[in-house]
């Protein structure tokens, strides 16, 4: 073989690759938004025309101000609290002898194996009004009110929390996997607490972990859509499920499309400059 | 009174014994280290001292306290680690300010301590660094200005020197003793490497299989060593299987020569050492005739692999500017009686 041909047997191999996700992925990103760039009647349809109205009503209506708000409010405070719940448990589970730390993988990781409807479809039964939290509340003596926390911010962010955590955990367990012990061990030998060891030499090395979980948590959330949609309903509605319902019930495609991109190119840019700040943070520290 | 003591001190692992019933003494400001091969138990008993492992028995105690319960974060202790265990998260003078924050000093003072403790180390313009950013060499040093900082009262080194480069190494050797000697800090070194142990101790530990196999100074190790496994694992040497013939007589594959210890009962099977330095190899036809089957230069010695009646053997001769043998050649060696170690065959 001569070296241009060669040269280009790496880019014939992945040709097929490339296609596959330039139709199954490209085609319709593209689609969505050229369709975006339309208008819409809604006596005729989808028009022909060329506009940016639909982006200009999104981004000046506070109907939807408030959406994105809820949603960027949501994926925070589940990031938030994914890193409070998250990060124990991955230390808790790297301090496992081996046969109990992979018994306890797998209780953490089991709920990634249930379809995300079935565990929300669970959340619903416990939360709704004559749910099992009610019934708690009342066995408790909290009075005969019925306690819910169906379509609450509240208990959307508990089942989002718990369908996240997981990819917290995994990704703080793999940096602290890295960590070398003596690195604990040199701590201790010179003086520091147990606990002034925790804060001070592993906690700062799992930061990569806690940084990349943080960005897989919060683009999950922005981008939810089961979970909202169940526990949240109609009444609370976040950017995933407000474009379903401008594409299903109000039937204004070009306008749901509009949203959705608007919710693709929100999340790349804050994960991209998250990504940046935490590069030129990091660079010399870690590989 | 010894500053640093071990009595009986034993390390099981469920069943396996990694150190076993070990008593030492150490001088305060003496430079000990514990020589022996893989798996030995040298870290073990390293990691028992620094309070990293809790002995199964017996008892440490450090200038006439028991510290055998001591938590490590009490000890004091300087410790270099094989890996050097760095905060990777940490600037080298913020590494070597940790132990100092530790102990409640001031930050001002902090800094100028740690600052010259790694002028001290010769790493005067890296002292921002991340440890990534830093050669092995050079974080060896950091390590080791972060053990000394503390003012420890015993320096801990667990093989700080194995992860560096040949040359490195050895001027790091050099660099570590005066420094040690010039502070005045006990330490002990751990180590598989026998050259680095007789080059930096006051005294060496040998240690095989859990249980301590010799204690001597270097020479003294090196010259007589008192069983088979010292003697070939502190240098080179060559063994030879013999029987004590007469008094003062052991014969080797039928080949009788002369010995100077009277020790040995007649018919005595033993082990026979002699070092590969303490041949005289010339062609004046004394001693014993040899073939020259290998020969190779190592700049300020030959290094020559022999075939002879007694066995295969290892010589080496000092290089005085000539054409050394070449293979084919024959040869004779000679030696002093005093040259020969004997050992009683371990009965197994
Ligand atoms: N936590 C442990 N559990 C079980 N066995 C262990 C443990 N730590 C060490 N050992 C065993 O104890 C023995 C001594 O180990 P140690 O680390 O002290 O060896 P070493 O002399 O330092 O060897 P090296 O030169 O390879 O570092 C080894 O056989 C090792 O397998
Ligand atoms: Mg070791």
């Amino acid at each position: 073989m001569s070296t241009s041909q060669v040269k280009k047997v790496p880019y014939l191999l992945t040709t097929p690759g490339v296609l596959f996700f330039a139709l199954l992925l490209g085609a319709p990103m593209v689609m969505t938004f050229l369709l975006s760039l339309h208008s819409y009647d809604f006596n005729t349809g989808i028009q022909t025309d060329w506009t940016i109205a639909n982006y200009i009503e999104v981004l000046g209506d506070p109907y939807f101000q408030k959406i994105f708000a809820r949603t960027f409010g949501l994926s925070l405070l589940v990031t938030v609290i994914c890193i409070l719940i998250g990060v124990p448990e991955a230390y808790v589970l790297s301090r496992l002898s081996s046969k109990w730390r992979s018994i306890f993988l797998l209780i953490v990781l089991g709920p990634l194996l249930i379809s995300v409807v079935v565990r929300t479809l669970g959340w619903a039964l416990f939360f709704g009004g004559n749910g099992v939290l009610t019934m708690i509340s009342q066995a408790l003596g909290f009075g005969d009110e019925p306690v819910s926390l169906m379509f609450t911010f509240t208990g959307m962010t508990i089942a989002l929390v718990h369908v996240l955590v997981p990819f917290m955990v995994i990704s703080v367990w793999a940096s602290l996997q890295k960590i070398d012990p003596q690195s604990e061990d040199a701590g201790l030998s010179l003086g520091a607490s147990k606990m002034t060891v925790l804060r001070r030499i592993t906690l700062p090395q799992a930061m990569p972990g806690i940084l990349s979980g943080s960005i897989i948590v919060f683009a999950l959330t922005a981008s939810a859509f089961a979970t909202p949609a169940i526990i949240g309903g109609r009444r609370l509605k976040v950017v995933a499920t407000a474009a379903y319902d401008e594409y299903l019930s109000t039937l204004n495609w070009p306008l749901g499309a509009a949203i959705a991109v608007i919710l693709l190119l929100a999340n790349i840019l804050i994960i991209v400059s998250y990504n940046k700040v935490i590069e030129r943070r990091f660079a010399n520290i870690f590989e | 009174m010894s500053f640093l003591k071990f009595e009986s001190l034993t390390k099981k692992f469920g069943d396996f014994v990694a150190v076993r019933d070990m008593s030492l003494d150490i001088e305060k400001g003496e430079f000990i280290s514990l020589l022996g091969p893989s798996g030995c138990g040298k870290t073990t008993t390293l990691q028992m001292v620094a309070g990293l492992l809790t002995p199964t028995s017996g008892k440490i105690s450090l200038d006439g306290k028991d510290i055998t319960e001591t938590p490590p974060n009490e000890r004091g202790l300087g410790i270099v680690f094989q890996t050097y265990a760095l905060f990777p998260h940490m600037t080298a003078i913020e590494n070597v300010s940790f132990g100092l924050e530790m102990r409640g000093v001031a930050k001002a003072e902090r800094i100028e301590r740690a600052s010259n403790a790694l002028e001290q180390v010769k790493l005067g313009q890296f002292m921002n660094r991340y440890p990534k950013q830093m050669s092995g060499g050079q974080r060896q040093r950091v390590a080791l200005a972060r053990a000394l900082v503390i003012g420890p009262p015993v320096l801990l080194l667990d093989e700080p020197l194995s992860n560096l480069d040949a040359k490195l190494r050895e001027e790091m050797r050099l660099e570590l003793r005066i420094l040690q000697q010039d502070i005045g800090v006990t330490t002990v070194l751990v180590t598989h490497d026998q050259e680095e142990a007789l080059s930096m101790s006051d005294r060496i530990v040998v240690m095989k299989q859990g249980d301590i196999s010799q204690i001597a100074a270097p020479l003294e190790l090196y010259e007589r060593p008192t069983n088979t496994f010292v003697s070939d694992f502190v240098g080179k040497t060559n063994l030879l299987k013999g029987e004590v013939t007469d008094n003062n007589q052991v014969s080797v594959n039928g080949i009788k020569f002369e010995v100077d210890t009277k020790m040995h009962k007649q018919g005595t099977r033993i082990d026979l050492s002699i070092r590969p330095e303490k041949f005289r190899m010339s062609n004046d036809k004394k001693g014993q005739e040899v073939r020259v089957d290998a020969s190779i230069f190592l700049g300020a010695s030959w290094l020559y692999s022999v075939s002879s009646d007694l066995g295969q053997l290892f010589v080496t001769q000092p290089n005085t500017g000539t054409a050394g043998y070449s293979k084919g050649d024959i040869a004779w060696l000679d030696w002093q009686k005093g040259a020969l170690t004997l050992f009683e065959e371990a009965a197994s």
